[in-house]
């Protein structure tokens, strides 16, 4: 066959993209499984860094089963339960539904010195794309107990800093209620939040990002406020 | 396809020599700037980055070679584009599934090896008309010589920038003593951002063309 001809150039590129489908599919059907594991794990560790407990790939899921286990719940808006797994709520899909038809999940985490923390949750947008986190509150569910955040490709550097201690570490033993009880969330304050229970400091040249927290704290946080107020 | 000569012959031996020194792709041809910028913060994910640049290499030489006789020259870059690509894939799959944490680190790098001109390049320029073997050979020569520029990078980076250095499969270790610090050593946080990256090559260009004057333009 003319091996600069039509047909053959068609041929030969159909043949070859039919195989390597073939192969890529069979590789990404087989692998399947064990990435579905790695991205649990991952979520497991995020849950047990918001309360303080370090954890890496290999005891994630048995600190996750010691201390949260089957101690999860799936509540609507007006905190009352409803059915479903929380571990395998989606937020990115809950939050472009209606607030009101949100599945919310939460955690409750059981320390080794026997307190219980509540694990909520959040999802929003920073700069450049997805930012999320996990926020812990102690048994008077308004303060504050850890925070820990996390992003898709924020600017290194500036939003970026999110993830680090040095942003987390503030959100703690502020309360995202006030004194009469009216939700407040926590803001992400340019030029210093000091003396303030319901803010933390920004970080310099992220404030996209850091505007993308204060947001993401509002929407994810309200839909708790009748539960936590119970 | 080595009747004549032995398989590790002074001429095949030079095909993998050469690219890690006088014809360097990062320091010479500057050929793959891009992801040695990126993922140099850290020594890890650069050797991490080194094999999948290696294995992709490699690989997509062998089947170009193989195929070189077969493929018709009005798609010959797209026929090379998809054995690249689909290379590419399962680098990443196989990372997502047994190096989790690193692919999280390396992210859209690896996806972009696809478009490593070390690679095209190669391909283009030695596997298409070279037998399979001479192509692995050249393979292995050209990503050993950018993983070696990318190591070299992200050791200095990293030691300088963070104090550490973090090796796969053992872990972070503290370079930098305790004692430094209480002495008044601060990390170098300029490092860790990709223009150190850039300086970094310039140095190691600077280094390895005042040692070899035959590479100096007139």
């Amino acid at each position: 066959m003319d091996k600069q001809g039509n047909l053959y150039t068609f041929l030969y590129a159909s043949i070859m993209v039919i195989i390597v489908a073939a192969v890529l599919a069979f590789v990404s059907e087989s692998l399947k499984p064990i990435q579905n594991k790695n991205v649990e794990v991952a979520k497991k560790i995020d849950i047990l860094k918001s309360v303080g407990i370090a954890s890496d790939a290999k005891n994630a899921e048995d600190l996750y089963e010691k201390h949260i286990g089957a101690n999860t719940k799936v509540i609507n808006m007006n905190g009352e339960e409803v059915k479903g797994s929380a571990f395998d709520v989606d937020m990115a899909k809950e939050l472009r539904k209606d607030a009101d038809a949100r599945n919310y999940p939460l955690y409750v985490c059981k320390l080794d010195n026997g307190q219980e923390k509540i694990i909520i949750p959040l999802r929003g947008v920073g700069l450049w794309g997805p930012i999320w986190g996990y926020i812990s509150l102690n048994e008077d569910k308004t303060t504050v107990f850890g925070a820990t955040f996390d992003h898709k490709g924020e600017t290194p550097g500036l939003g970026a800093e999110i993830s680090k201690e040095f942003f987390q570490t503030p959100f703690k033993g502020k309360t995202i209620f006030d004194e009469s009880g009216a939700f407040t969330s926590i803001k992400v304050l340019k030029g210093g939040s000091a003396g303030n229970a319901h803010a933390v400091d920004a970080i310099s040249g992220g404030t996209i990002t850091s505007n993308g927290v204060t947001d993401m704290l509002e929407e994810c946080l309200k839909g708790y406020e009748k539960y936590l107020k119970n | 396809m080595s009747d004549k000569e032995p398989l590790f012959s002074a001429k095949n031996r030079k095909l993998i020599t050469n690219p890690i020194g006088a014809q360097n792709p990062i320091t010479i041809q500057v050929l793959g700037i891009c992801s040695a910028l990126a993922v140099t913060a850290k020594l890890e994910p650069a050797i991490v980055m080194s094999i999948s640049v290696m294995f992709v290499l490699v690989f997509a030489n062998l089947f170009i070679s193989l195929l070189r006789n077969t493929i018709p020259a009005r798609i010959r870059i797209i026929v090379q584009l998809v054995v690249v690509a689909a290379l590419v894939i399962l680098v990443d799959q196989i990372l997502k599934a047994f190096a989790y944490e690193v692919s999280k680190q390396l992210s859209v790098f690896v996806g972009l090896i696809i478009t490593n001109c070390i690679i095209m390049g190669r391909l283009e320029a030695f596997a298409l008309g070279n037998k399979p073997w001479q192509s692995v050979l050249d393979g292995v020569g050209n990503a050993a010589g950018y993983g070696v520029i990318l190591v070299i990078v992200a050791f200095f980076r990293e030691l300088l920038g963070a104090g550490t250095l973090t090796l796969p499969a053992v872990g972070t270790l503290t370079i930098i003593p305790q004692a430094f610090y209480d002495l008044g050593y601060v990390n170098n946080g300029l490092m860790i951002l990709p223009p150190m990256a850039l300086v970094t090559v310039g140095v190691i260009i600077w280094v390895q063309r005042s040692r070899n004057k035959d590479l100096i333009e007139s």
